[in-house]
């Protein structure tokens, strides 16, 4: 019944054409509004400064001092073409193309900068502002591509908080015990998997709720690391708890550009595997048959089994491999940016990870985005802190996830995930 | 290729659904099996398609036995299945969903997709099809979704095909062009099995009829034999295939719809200018095909729509923006489409079921507690007046068969003073024996004075029943004709045409 009444009103939809809601183009309105008078009546005097260059660059960039109101009138011109953009555009009933909310989240993001920085002891170093960001987006994506596959599949995945913390811990254990980053990197893999693996025959062989699978698995593996961490690893953190670190590998030629070359391409293996993992998710999933076979088993499991494709084993192993890509997060938190473990040393980014699939729209390339506004989102107290704004860090740090509820706020109703996401396959 | 199923038996429990099945379909004819609802026919097939293992018996194609495992296996052997509900991924174009299963691939496991695309033209054009390998499932019109079935089977090259009620979703006009197809299909050599519960249908389209009645095989039937035939080898009694009714002695007018609109969570006008006038003492039906705004129609009567706008007048009380509470204290009595979903809680037992309306008071509450006993009195009249077959009052009508609950259904919202009574879908998925005790209650409302719609989409059920009828398409009534306007001129209007002849 149920396909049977969807394809009928889809028909009726179709046929008076695509209609899409003005909900989008109120949150550039609104966002508009609020950037002018932020940035344009409130503005302060004085300038903000950022420093551009590292000392490794081809050219040495001289550092670049923004007017505060002047910067701030720029940026809101910039918003209001946005808006204009998307309000034409909804006006013929056209897609809004992905530049245009980049555009307009780059320029807000440039105003809030310069305009929280205005009159700061010290100028901003970009470079490190950028890299910090995506020091901290790396476990994020990492765990975003491997929910959007197990959410592709039809398989909710909560449980990417557990994957990335079983990684992290088995990562930095063995590495530590093998003196192996390669051999400690494929450990984490395979923790990330095994999180998987109770998640997969939970929810697809015995249907328990997957939401709740997923939320008791993350308790579990939190708990369990935390014992193992307080009763084995710290009396004998010498063996079992100091992994070797990934120094970072530069990239000749593409790590010399400036400002983007360093936080780019001056980075550890792991880094790398992450651009590849985008990369290849994208085009997997949107181009072969792995990803056709994929996505079939998330919208109409029925339909994949009519047609001989297996949907409990397409689901268990793609949701096997969505632990193991989570795992490669973790393992980043204990073998590259600091390496040891700390007790609940992922602290949430799984659940930011979440959020961050369903802003990106269960897209792998928007999810990674959304990811990356969110690690800029946590490293911009640090370093408003460091340089000696005049804004109180916390009102800051609060102003990326305003937007980000206003935005998903607008998208709601506009996005649709994977039609059979959450819903347990019975044959018959 | 030629088919043989032999003695194939399939149990559920106590429960045998197939009771040793022979069935024989040679290639280049069109093998129809026929069957009330809960035959066994759905059962028979999914055996057949791999998606249950029977527990007896064999599958021989070309005198070969078969094993198969799961659906590939099936599909591999050469049989193709166009499903009652579409097996299509929606957010999938055609070419996506032919290639699913069998995909063509170039360097690196890519898609091919032009390969696929060239295959859908190559099907389309050799049918005559005209299907768009490009376009998104969602998009496309019912009866072009039956077509991307059609093709996909092709696809595959299978020798056997088998129509799974596929005219359920279809007008009049599209099930003409369907049974072309299959003509077609089965000129070029292919074996077809037809499986419907539609008599007319069976007649126009089958070499051969086989009747199925709970899990048998009951009997053979020629394309000649007559629907009473057919129709008494497939309930296997006597039936009576039409509505005993007098002439309508119309009151009144009772119902008045004005302008109504509703719209869905998207803000899409589902139901889209809507006037109607039903008169005490008539039967207003409403055809269409399914989801042509009939069932949010109906909703909004009830209040039960969130968007709604004009004007919907009882007795000349207001009804619109009502509670589902103040409409049904107005007196109005609903079956709605769904009966188990939305007209019964199937946990409850058939007494508590015969009390939801009344939850809130008296006769069956009095100081927020039940009075068990007058209800079980009430139950207890009710069941035996409308027939119920249940152990008693206390069985869970998740139990009950489809045509029992419905009477459950019907017993409660009759049990009131009724001003209004609308019936949605009131026979699906019923045996015939429930059709006939279900429509004779719904001429006995009307012959108490009660104005009455019924919705359906069985153009058999419309003719039968109605005193006018209105014609729903796209959100809109397309006309309101005489009962005794010709099928043909229905089947236009279900189409969306106007002939502006008929349109009174």
């Amino acid at each position: 019944m149920t396909t049977l009444e969807t394809s009928t009103t889809g028909a009726v939809v179709g046929a008076a054409g695509p209609r899409r809601s003005w909900r989008v183009v109120w949150i550039y309105g609104v966002l508009t509004a609020i950037a002018l008078v932020v940035l344009v009546g409130f503005a302060r005097p004085g300038v903000a400064r950022f420093g551009l260059a590292t000392g490794s660059d081809f050219v040495q960039l001289p550092e670049v001092v923004l007017p505060g109101l002047a910067t701030g009138i720029v940026v809101a011109l910039v918003a209001i073409a946005c808006t204009v953009a998307a309000v034409l555009l909804r006006r013929r009933d056209r897609h809004q193309p992905l530049w245009l909310p980049v555009v307009f989240a780059v320029a807000l993001v440039v105003g809030l900068l310069t305009w929280a920085t205005t009159g700061a002891g010290q100028s901003v170093p970009l470079p490190g502002l950028l890299g910090g960001s995506l020091a901290l987006a790396v476990p994020l994506i990492f765990g975003a591509l491997g929910g959007v596959i197990s959410e592709r599949v039809g398989v909710v995945n909560v449980a990417i908080e557990g994957q990335l913390l079983a990684g992290a811990f088995t990562g930095a254990v063995v590495a530590s015990l093998t003196r192996s980053l390669i051999v400690g990197l494929v450990a984490a893999m395979v923790a990330g998997m095994l999180v998987s693996f109770v998640l997969a025959a939970f929810a697809i062989k015995y249907l328990v709720d997957q939401v709740i699978v997923g939320v008791v698995l993350n308790v579990l593996v939190l708990g369990l690391t935390n014992f193992l961490y307080t009763l084995v690893l710290v009396p004998a953190s010498a063996t079992l708890n100091s992994p070797p670190q990934f120094s970072p590998i530069a990239i000749p030629v593409l790590s010399a550009i400036p400002v983007l070359g360093p936080v780019l391409f001056r980075q550890t293996v792991i880094v790398y595997l992450m651009y590849l993992g985008v990369v290849a998710v994208t085009i997997g999933l949107f181009r072969t048959k792995w990803g056709l076979r994929l996505r079939a088993v998330g919208e109409h499991p029925q339909a994949a089994d009519t047609v001989g494709i297996s949907v409990g084993g397409t689901r268990f192993w793609n949701v096997s491999l969505a632990g193991a890509i989570a795992g490669l997060g973790g393992a980043y938190l204990t073998l590259a940016s600091v390496p040891s473990f700390t007790r609940d040393v992922t602290s949430g980014a799984g659940f930011i990870a979440l959020a961050a699939v369903i802003f990106g729209q269960w897209n792998p390339v928007k999810a990674t985005l959304a990811a990356l506004l969110f690690g800029f989102a946590s490293n911009l107290q640090n370093v408003l802190g460091i340089v000696g704004s005049p804004v109180p860090p916390d009102f800051l740090l609060m102003l990326p996830y305003v937007v980000t509820i206003f935005a998903v706020a607008g998208l709601v109703g506009q996005v649709r995930g994977p039609a059979a996401a959450g819903r347990p396959y019975i044959k018959g | 290729m030629k088919l043989e199923l032999r003695g194939i038996t399939k149990r559920f429990g106590a429960l045998t659904a197939n009771d040793h099945i022979d069935l024989v379909v040679t290639p280049g004819e069109i093998h129809c099996l026929l069957g009330e609802n809960g035959a066994g026919k759905s059962t028979l097939m999914n055996v057949l398609y791999g998606l249950y293992q029977a527990d007896e018996g064999e599958i021989l194609l070309d005198d070969e036995v078969q094993h198969f495992s799961g659906p590939g296996d099936a599909m591999r052997a050469g049989i193709g299945m166009v499903h009652q509900h579409f097996m299509l991924v929606p957010v999938f174009t055609v070419a996506e969903n032919v290639m699913l299963g069998h995909e063509s691939t170039k360097a690196g496991g890519r898609l091919d997709l032009d390969a696929a695309r060239a295959r859908v033209r190559e099907i389309s054009d050799r049918f005559g099809f005209d299907v768009d390998p490009d376009a998104r499932i969602e998009d496309l019109p019912v009866g072009v979704q039956q077509r991307v079935e059609i093709i996909k089977a092709l696809s595959r090259n299978a020798g056997v095909l088998v129509f799974d009620e596929p005219t359920a979703v279809l007008t009049p006009q599209e099930t003409d062009e369907l049974i072309g197809i299959m003509k077609q299909l089965r000129d070029s050599g292919t074996a077809i099995v037809f499986i419907t519960h539609k008599l007319r249908e069976v007649r126009e389209v089958a070499d051969r009829i086989t009747v199925i009645r709970l899990g048998q095989v009951v009997g053979e039937a020629e394309p000649t034999a007559s629907n009473a035939e057919l129709a008494s080898l497939m309930v296997g009694r006597a039936v009576e295939l039409t509505v005993d009714k007098t002439p309508a002695r119309p009151g009144a007018d009772a119902l008045v719809l004005d302008d109504v609109h509703v719209y869905d969570l998207n803000g899409v006008p589902v139901v889209d200018g809507v006037s109607l006038t039903v008169r005490a003492g008539e039967i207003l039906a409403i055809a269409g095909v399914q989801g042509n705004g009939q069932t949010e129609l109906t909703e909004a009567i009830f209040g039960l729509q969130p968007q709604v706008t004009g004007r919907i007048v009882l007795d000349g009380e207001e009804l619109t923006g009502r509670t589902v509470r103040q409409v049904l204290d107005a007196g109005a009595g609903f079956v709605p489409e769904d009966r188990q979903h939305d007209g019964l809680v199937p946990e409850f037992t058939i007494a508590e079921n015969l009390m939801l309306d009344r939850a809130d008071g008296e006769p069956f509450v009095r100081l927020g507690a039940l009075r068990l006993k007058d209800l079980a009195a009430f139950a207890q009249e009710r069941l035996r007046r409308f027939d119920i077959r249940a152990q008693g009052i206390g069985t869970r009508v998740g139990r009950l068969s489809g045509g029992n609950q419905q009477k459950v259904v019907l017993a409660r919202e009759l049990s009131r003073e009724l001003r209004l009574f609308v019936a949605a879908q009131p026979t699906r998925g019923l045996d015939v024996g429930s059709i006939e005790f279900v429509h004779e209650q719904i001429v006995a409302t009307r012959d108490a004075g009660v104005p009455v719609i019924v919705v359906s989409t069985e153009l058999d059920e419309v003719v039968a029943l109605a005193d006018r009828i209105a014609v729903m398409y796209r959100g809109r009534v397309v006309g309101v004709v005489p009962a005794d306007t010709p099928r043909d001129v229905l089947g236009l209007m279900m189409a969306g045409e106007a002939p502006q002849a008929v349109a009174a």
